[in-house]
């Protein structure tokens, strides 16, 4: 188990960055998982079409917090296109642990609010295998 | 602390007649703590599935041929072991569903809709699975019933000194209440619920899904007026559950789904019910499960219910006294045995029970974690989920120990 709950992600875990509400957010987003009660809103600060700074708060298992906080680290300065069409292998090699099925939603929570919020925000397009859905409840 | 078992029931014994208790994951051999959401097999179970399908396949209710014959007979013998389990007054009363939510889908558009209309009241509890929940919320959508919840303390014992208040309201006509929680093990007051809700000339509906597996479950008894449970809960196969509705009750309700098998004849203009039960089963039913279902009764009857009662109480003792041993776990529910079934929840300092669940796998410890299908019981208790461990007549004190050992590893890797 050591190898899943390893000391880079325990830090996130423990130690969350850009944790905490952003006040003047351009773009917000609610994502939840109801299977294991996974929480996270997420705040973004545009800067000249770019991602000026990510936030977050919620509550969750270790790997949906930890994922979210490296996300947060991970998107800075991308612009809202790159955001919103960033793969979720991005996260997943970020996390280098094994992940089941089940743990891999955990994983990409904060990745898929993050596009919820840009695309209420600036209309980025979500991602196709969404379907018509844009909200993050997994079930 | 001195092995609970009781001497009704020789565990390692029992152990041996199911297969997979012999896997061996991630090095260590499986500790299955997780029979409230499904049990293990006995290989008599199994067995009998397939020499059902080796020697007798044949649709049921049709075949003039041999094994037509014998596949009903086997078929509707496994009605009259469930008849006999819940020591129903009639085989007739006994209707094979999929599942323990079917069986209440079923009375829900059957009864319900018959029955049910603006100002009526159907009342629930906030312990209830997802199963009693749902089909309620939809029924009172379509007839404007309101539904009522009975609310519970926050031990998750049931309170009921809402009922009064909730009669003066209109008329009440379905109470529908589990027989133990899923979620806490928590048994609600059943006889007085029963009680009230005749006084009202309301029928009561029990969820006795976490019931009928390992204790004696008397419908007469009970004086329920419908109950229902799963088959993969109870030792057989996914895919076949049942309802038990008193035949008055039954007589007087239209179908369920249509099709074959609940018909008696049928013509372009019109068709003519079949009796009950057949009446509410459509289609092709599920009679290789069905004879599953026969045999894990049988299994069960020969274990002995009383025995496996007796054994899951000394087991869930053994379980609440060892897991108070774990520094900053804190028990949800009732922490005297006799109060609750052989589950129990509970959650350990803020680590959240997906990480806990992972981390016992690693274990070969299988825990359920997350909200159990009963969201409103998990907010009620302002949890955003917990760990479920849960046990049955195959479950044995050092499983338990090894489930102590794997949260002891938890605390250490999560830092709490």
């Amino acid at each position: 188990m050591d190898e899943l709950y390893r000391e880079n992600l325990m830090d996130h875990y423990q130690h969350p960055r850009h944790h905490g509400e952003l006040p003047d957010a351009d773009a917000e987003a609610e994502g939840q998982n109801p299977l294991c009660g996974d929480h996270v809103v997420v705040q973004v600060r545009l800067t000249d079409g770019t991602i000026g700074e990510m936030r977050f708060t919620g509550q969750g298992c270790a790997v949906s917090q930890a994922a979210t906080s490296m996300l947060t680290e991970l998107v800075q300065g991308l612009t809202v296109e790159e955001a919103a069409a960033l793969p979720s292998s991005a996260i997943l090699d970020e996390l280098a642990i094994p992940l089941s099925p089940m743990r891999v939603k955990c994983a990409v929570l904060g990745l898929g609010t993050l596009k919820l919020a840009l695309h209420r925000s600036v209309g980025t397009p979500l991602p196709a295998e969404w379907g018509d859905t844009d909200e993050i409840v997994w079930g | 602390m001195a092995a609970a078992p009781t001497p009704l029931l020789d565990v390692e014994l029992v152990r041996r007649d199911f297969p997979i208790l012999e896997r061996i994951i991630h090095g260590q051999p499986l500790a299955y703590l997780d029979s409230a959401s499904t049990a293990q097999k006995p290989q008599q179970m199994l067995a009998a599935v397939t020499r059902f399908y080796s020697t007798s396949n044949a649709n049921v209710h049709r075949g003039v041929y041999t094994l037509g014959v014998e596949s009903t007979d086997a078929f509707e013998g496994a009605r009259d072991a469930v008849a006999r389990l819940l020591n129903a007054r009639s085989r007739r009363e006994v209707i094979f569903t999929r599942n323990t939510t079917e069986a209440i889908n079923l009375v829900a558009k059957t009864y319900g809709l018959q029955h049910c209309g603006p100002g009526d009241i159907i009342v629930s509890t906030v312990l209830e699975h997802h199963a009693n929940i749902v089909p309620w919320q939809v029924l009172a959508q379509a007839t404007g019933a309101t539904l009522r919840f009975l609310d519970c303390d926050d031990a998750g014992v049931l309170q009921l000194d809402a009922l009064d208040g909730i009669a003066r309201e209109g008329n009440v006509r379905i109470v529908a209440v589990t027989h133990q929680s899923n979620t806490l093990g928590v048994r609600p007051p059943l006889a007085q619920l029963v009680a009230w809700a005749h006084a009202q000339d309301a029928i009561v509906l029990l969820d006795a899904a976490q019931t009928v597996p390992n204790r004696p479950v008397d419908v007469q008894a009970l004086g329920v007026d419908f109950l229902a449970f799963s088959g993969h809960k109870t030792l057989g196969p996914t895919g076949i559950g049942a309802l038990w509705g008193r035949e008055e009750l039954l007589a007087g309700l239209e179908p369920f789904l249509t099709g074959g098998e609940m018909i008696r004849s049928v013509r372009l203009e019109r068709t003519a019910w079949n009796t009950l039960p057949w009446k509410f089963e459509a289609g092709t039913p599920a009679f290789a499960e069905a004879v599953g279902l026969h045999a894990a009764i049988d299994y069960l009857e020969g274990v002995g219910l009383t025995a496996i009662d007796a054994h899951e109480q000394a087991i869930t003792e053994y379980a609440l006294a060892r897991l108070q041993e774990v520094p900053k776990l804190r028990i949800i529910g009732p922490t005297s045995a006799d109060l609750r079934g052989g589950v129990v929840s509970f959650v350990l300092d803020d680590v959240h029970p997906h990480d806990i669940a992972e981390i016992l796998d690693r274990h070969a410890v299988c825990v359920r974690a997350g909200h159990h299908c009963t969201q409103p019981l998990i907010e009620r208790l302002g949890l955003p989920a917990t760990v479920r461990a849960s046990f049955y007549l195959y479950t044995t004190t050092d499983e338990i120990d090894r489930l102590i050992v794997g949260l002891l590893d938890v605390r250490r890797i999560m830092g709490v």
